[in-house]
């Protein structure tokens, strides 16, 4: 099995993140393997355990994206992949990431490719679907769990709560749901063993990009944080009172009966 | 001055640890704590990710890391508000074995020491009646044929409950027959799974901190000859040239602690508003943080130097020692600036204020009281008159 698994980098979304200009401050932010490309790791990790082959983490991304490769190394993949956009590229979006990907990935054959769900920090879900599509291979998305069987593939996918079992083959890229397993940390064998294992750092001249066929294509009008959450509210009186008072302001002020 | 790639390889290695600490948050510790429980997930979860094996030589499946490596783990747990006291013999108790066992000894224990199968979590030295001085001990192994017939009393031996083997420091000449008080001390192996109920007795002693601590009376404990460590009577040696690597690795604790209850207190004292301004804004609560964390970056020099030192083969008694105490001192003065800058709330256990501070206390008794490096640097240091 010739697996890669997709890898970003980005900002720790449970650490205080803090916009100013009309961008994230990377000062101060907590830097993290994007959590759904964790269960993504694991589960090639796992595959490849069980059924031989080999795993490569691939990252678009600066220098600093080395750090993330390092750590899924130490967990227990074989190869990294930096892809090293950071002197020719201002932006990335979907788009372009995903098709920097496919130029790295097309010629590989790659048996099957992993990805998280969503990134958390943009949220779009769409760098999977689209480097598949650009691949010419199957896709399924937030899957909870993965059975390969030579090529026949079983598959178990999150459709909102309820699940949707499908059959499909290799070659296949799927994206992983939080719930296809847990995720294991890199152990210390693994963390010293990472320290010799592969790290191919690649720039776009490498693939043979051009910088404008790699122009995003989506625009970020504003980035803002949410609304502070108000402070609750605490009902007085007596049980039937509150009640009461709960059904007024259910009516009068929130305006939802 | 340290290399750049051991820098990096240190930086991976404490996330690596954080990794593993960051499930177990304070709210797994404050329940241990309430209950007085041991926290066998989070040793399971260190051992499994074969942090606790950093000692251990590669060749018996451990990683074969040096001891200021060693003392980075354990000063991640703690730093990450954990308690490496719970798990920390597992690391260092077997150096005995590794440089005194004999082959068979080695090849027996060392592998499952480092892959966490077996327990080495129990060290057996301080009786009640002779504490500090340890020459002194009464506990008595007389041997009969193929094995000995232990006789004899431990009070604070910890983690009994939570260890398949112990290390068990007993005499074997008695005191009055030997030529220095030191010597006829042996360092024995205990089963701890055939022992119990089989002449030991271990009997749970309360403390003020979380900490598994116990009672031991041993009597007519019967334990196999092969498993002496190294030659009978020479015991107190190999306890003694355990004692550098403990000191370092303590000091690290204690510098994990400092360093929790510095960025606790920071961070506190940044967003803790009173009289209309954060409290850290007043001098009075701002220089106590300072101070604490100026005394705690210089102990850790004195530790980074005492681990290189040892793991450089260099005499570094006097390093270890000062290390072990710089860092609890200045741990505890960060204990306590934490709890002051904290107010009312450092005493809520909900703040984990409380529970650090109980638990960082004890580093100025155990493994060694703070008196006794005061007295190691005053007479082999400064070569002043022995004072015990
Ligand atoms: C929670 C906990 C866990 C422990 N775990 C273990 C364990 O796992 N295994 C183990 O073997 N032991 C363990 N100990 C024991 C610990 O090592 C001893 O408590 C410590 O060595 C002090 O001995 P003591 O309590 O008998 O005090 P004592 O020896 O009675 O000393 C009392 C006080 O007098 C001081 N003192 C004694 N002699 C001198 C001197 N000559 N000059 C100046 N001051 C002196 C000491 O510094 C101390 O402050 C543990 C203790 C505690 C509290
Ligand atoms: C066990 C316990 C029992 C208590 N019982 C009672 C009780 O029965 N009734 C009651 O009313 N209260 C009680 N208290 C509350 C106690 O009086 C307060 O905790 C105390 O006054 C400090 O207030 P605070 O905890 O809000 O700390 P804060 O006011 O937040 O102060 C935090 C720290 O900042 C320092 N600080 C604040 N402002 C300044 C400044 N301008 N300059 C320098 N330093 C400053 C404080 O000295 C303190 O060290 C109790 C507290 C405890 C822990």
């Amino acid at each position: 099995m010739n697996i890669f698994v997709l890898v970003k980098r980005t900002f720790d979304t449970e650490e205080k993140i803090v916009v100013s200009g009309g961008k994230i401050q990377e000062d101060g932010a907590e830097f993290i393997i994007n959590p759904y490309d964790e269960y993504a790791i694991e589960e090639a990790i796992q595959k490849r355990d069980a059924l031989g082959g080999k795993v490569t983490v691939v990252t678009i991304g600066g220098e600093d994206a080395e750090k993330q490769l390092r750590t899924a190394l130490a967990m227990g993949a074989d190869e990294a992949v930096l892809i090293n956009t950071e002197d020719d590229l201002d932006e990335l979006d979907q788009y372009s990431s995903a098709y920097i990907l496919s130029e790295y990935l097309k010629d590989k054959e790659a048996d099957l490719i992993l990805a998280g769900n969503v990134a958390i920090d943009g949220g779009s879900g769409q760098v999977g679907p689209r480097l598949a599509d650009l691949l010419g291979i199957n896709y399924v998305t937030t899957v909870t769990s993965l059975e390969i069987d030579g090529t026949n593939v079983k598959i178990v996918r999150d459709i909102e709560g309820d699940s949707e079992v499908l059959e499909t083959s290799l070659p296949l890229l799927v994206t992983a749901q939080q719930g296809l397993n847990e995720p294991r940390y890199p152990s210390l064998p693994g963390i010293m063993k990472a320290k010799k294992k592969p790290l191919e750092e690649l720039e776009l001249d490498d693939l043979d990009i051009d910088e404008d066929d790699v122009e995003v294509k989506v625009e970020t009008v504003e980035i803002y944080l949410p609304p502070q959450k108000a402070a609750g509210r605490v009902l007085e009186g007596d049980l039937s009172a509150q009640v009461k008072e709960l059904v007024n302001l259910l009516h009068s002020e929130a305006k939802v009966i | 001055m340290m290399q750049t790639e051991n820098l990096v390889f240190l930086e991976e290695l404490r996330e690596g640890v954080r990794a593993v600490c960051k499930r177990f948050d304070g709210a797994y510790w404050r329940k241990l704590d309430e209950i007085d429980g041991y926290p066998t997930d989070f040793v399971e979860a260190i051992t499994q990710a074969g942090f606790l094996g950093a000692l251990i030589p590669e060749q018996y499946g451990g990683s074969g890391l040096g001891i200021l490596e060693a003392s980075v783990i354990l000063e991640e747990i703690n730093r990450s508000g954990g308690n490496a006291g719970a798990c920390h013999a597992q690391m260092y108790t077997m150096g005995t074995i590794l440089r005194h066992g004999s082959l068979a000894q080695k090849e027996r224990y060392l592998p499952k020491i480092a892959d966490g199968s077996l327990r080495l979590q129990a060290f057996g030295v301080t009786e009640p009646n002779t504490g500090t001085d340890t020459t002194n001990l009464k506990t008595f192994a007389k041997r009969e044929g193929d094995h000995y017939i232990v006789n004899g009393q431990k009070v604070f031996i910890s983690r009994v409950e939570h260890s398949d083997l112990m290390i068990l420091l007993v005499r074997t000449t008695p005191k009055d027959q030997c030529v220095k008080k030191s010597d006829g001390l042996s360092v024995l192996v205990v089963d701890l799974n055939e022992a119990v109920g089989n002449g030991l007795e271990v009997r749970p002693i309360k403390t003020m901190m979380n900490h598994a601590t116990t009672e031991l009376f041993i009597d007519n404990l019967k334990v196999p000859v092969e498993n002496l460590i190294g030659e009978e009577g020479k015991g107190f040696r190999y306890i003694l040239d355990g004692m550098n690597a403990e000191r370092i690795l303590i000091a690290a604790e204690c510098i994990g602690d400092g360093r929790w209850f510095i960025e606790r207190a920071t961070k506190y004292a940044k967003e803790r508003v009173v009289f209309d301004r954060p409290i850290g804004q007043n001098q009075g609560i701002q220089f106590p943080i300072a101070q604490a964390h100026i005394h705690l970056e210089a102990a850790d020099l004195m530790r980074i130097k005492a681990a290189e030192l040892y793991d450089r083969h260099q005499a570094c008694g006097a390093e270890a020692n000062m290390a072990k105490l710089l860092a609890a001192d200045a741990s505890w003065e960060a204990a306590n600036v934490a709890i002051q800058t904290y107010g009312g709330f450092g005493f809520a256990a909900e703040y984990d204020i409380e529970r650090k501070f109980k638990e960082t206390r004890l580093y100025q008794v155990a493994p060694i009281s703070t008196n006794l490096i005061l007295s190691y640097v005053g007479e082999h240091i400064l070569k002043l008159p022995k004072s015990y």
